[in-house]
């Protein structure tokens, strides 16, 4: 009885998680089926999972790209900036934690505040005087405005992060080096940031993720289609040539993904730890 | 006498250090220092200034004192906006977490597969802010889309969902609810904390399962469910690029978010004066919302080191 029971629970259970699985990777299995779709049938067989013929030839031909730009540039960009982003929060976002977290000076506690705040404060609100400023110095229509952040300390978020992660390392570990002739530089490189190393990880993977997604700061700040990112390209794409060939672009699409899935697969604990830990989106 | 040398050496250390530790420690914060006094806190003074000007990229700024503010709530698209926000966050939010704490429980029975289904269950909130998904979205619920022939098939509706005034907003509200995997792994997390004791004193009372979720799991989890509902409404209230990729704010602005309009008026009419008002009344909103949560969390928040309430 206690038997049919737990197998009855068993069977509800799966069927249930499932179910509620086919949901959730129907959008993205649909995306990738159709990537590969003859063109007439991303309408005429658009619920279908399997292409009736697989239309390789898609990738390529969304790969050229359009207005005589092809994806390889977009993904170059994006794949520049989102470089430059992560490495320079990993470094300079760990040596501000360092100074929050284990030197004592002046007003830190209402500095600490001020970072706490920025870490909710709406971007809207920033937006149009830091745009008013790089239009002025003439950095509009350059990645340097999409740069900058990543070079002071990145998303307050990941400095906080950071910061509660070296709270949690030992202090006997600085005292020992400092007895030993350590320097506090010294003490950030050889003691802190090799311990710290499984947070950067999880930094950067986050970092990596949002910088990649990024649609809103390049919609400003990068006019030029030599500039564009991927995510740019792609709106442009979808507004332009997206009624006629819906394969091409969701190829593009898929390609756009293909990063992401791939940090997922291999990463996942990883993820799955910073977000049960610190609640990261 | 060893001894002796060890105290002051320590001391001259203890001294060493907080004396130098003013100039490395400034000097370690610097990039972020810079950083928030020159875009964040510079910026956020100039957006005030801004806000009660008619500034527009072109003329330089002009002081109209508090018109932007009193034209804002005579402005319809302003209210419909408002309005269009509040309901996607408060629909969006709860079924969001209920979804997920829904899910969490289910998850933390231990079954087999249950690491595998929560990973899987968790990539839609790694992809779901990205323009691939917007574009996926934007077709699968659009004329002819995968979704809108399901639902005709099953005699539902027939007209497109992104194309109807009633229902584009829930094409949306939809896509943030596909992305409940993320409060889901914080409420498993959650779950796992609370002590298995207080189930085992609660079976032996003879409390029923139910009982046992009103009595146990779930003021246990209320600290989670209060971060939760903070960061998830703070980010719906700031809600872009679905909204203006995928229904561009219409029809009708049934879906005109509020950060949509913001966007419009700074960046395509250039009305930045306009706008930067804009941006203090969310900021204001926001912080109003905050605040709301933050002084109810007291009456319903249960923190278990005050060993109750």
């Amino acid at each position: 009885m206690a038997k049919n029971r737990r197998l009855l629970g068993d069977i509800v259970f799966y069927a249930f998680v499932i179910g509620i699985g086919i949901v959730m990777i129907y959008p993205i299995l649909w995306m990738i089926a159709s990537s590969l779709k003859p063109a007439a049938e991303v309408f005429n067989n658009a619920i279908s999972l399997w292409p009736s013929e697989f239309v390789w030839e898609n990738y390529p031909s969304g790969w050229a790209g359009f207005g005589g730009i092809g994806f390889a540039t977009y993904f170059k960009n994006s794949i520049i900036i989102t470089t430059i982003v992560v490495i320079g929060t990993l470094l300079t976002g760990s040596i501000v934690a360092y100074g929050f977290a284990r030197l004592e000076f002046k007003m830190r506690n209402i500095l600490f505040a001020c970072l706490m705040a920025t870490i909710m404060l709406p971007v809207q609100i920033t937006l149009i005087p830091q745009y008013i400023i790089f239009n002025n110095i003439g950095w509009v229509n350059t990645f340097y405005p999409l740069l900058l952040p990543g070079l002071m300390g990145g998303q307050p978020f990941f400095i906080f992060l950071l910061i509660q992660f070296i709270r949690g390392i030992p202090r006997e570990l600085d005292e020992a080096a400092i007895v030993d002739g350590c320097s506090k530089l010294g003490i950030y490189w050889r003691i802190i940031l090799p311990l710290l190393k499984p947070a950067l990880v999880t930094v950067a993977l986050f970092c990596f993720m949002w910088t990649w997604d990024d649609f809103l700061a390049p919609l400003i700040y990068l006019n030029d289609a030599s500039l564009h990112t991927v995510t740019i390209a792609l709106r442009n794409f979808m507004d332009t040539q997206g009624s006629t060939s819906w394969g091409p672009l969701l190829a593009m699409s898929s390609l756009s993904l293909f990063p992401q899935l791939l940090i997922f697969a291999f990463f996942q604990k990883y993820l799955v730890e910073g977000i049960a830990t610190t609640g990261l989106k | 006498m060893t001894k002796r040398k060890n105290v002051t050496a320590s001391l001259t250390l203890e001294s060493a250090r907080t004396k130098h530790d003013n100039w490395s420690g400034f000097l370690s914060i610097s990039p972020w220092l810079i950083g928030f006094i020159l875009l964040i806190l510079g910026p956020m003074i100039a957006s005030l200034y801004l806000s009660f000007t008619d500034y527009n990229l072109l003329s330089s700024p002009n002081w109209v004192g508090l018109e932007n503010y009193r034209n804002l709530f005579s402005d319809a698209r302003f209210l419909k906006s408002l309005e269009v926000t509040f309901k996607f966050v408060f629909i969006s939010v709860p079924l969001k977490l209920i979804f997920a704490l829904a899910l969490a429980m289910l998850f933390n029975t231990g079954r087999k597969g249950s690491s595998f289904f929560s990973a899987v269950y968790y990539i839609p909130s790694i992809i779901g802010g990205s323009v691939a998904i917007a574009v996926v979205w934007k077709q699968l619920f659009g004329r002819q889309g995968a979704i809108t022939q399901i639902l005709s098939a099953l005699n539902i509706t027939d007209t497109n969902l992104i194309g109807n005034p009633n229902t584009a907003l829930f094409v949306l509200i939809l896509l943030v609810i596909w992305q409940f995997g993320s409060p889901m792994i914080i409420f498993l997390a959650g779950l796992r904390q609370v002590p298995a004791e207080l189930y085992e004193a609660a079976s032996v009372d003879g409390a029923s399962k139910i009982r046992q979720f009103f009595s146990i799991t779930l003021p246990m989890l209320t600290p989670v469910i209060f971060f939760n509902l903070v960061m998830q409404t703070i980010s719906g209230f700031m809600t872009f690029t679905q909204s203006y990729l995928i229904t561009g704010g219409g029809p009708l602005d049934e879906t005109l978010f509020y950060a949509v309009y913001l966007y419009e008026t700074a960046f395509e009419y250039l009305r930045m004066g306009y706008a930067s008002a804009m941006a203090w009344v969310l900021l204001i909103v926001i912080a109003a919302i905050t605040f709301l949560f933050f002084l109810t969390s007291k009456y319903w928040v249960f923190y278990q080191s005050e060993g109750g309430r």
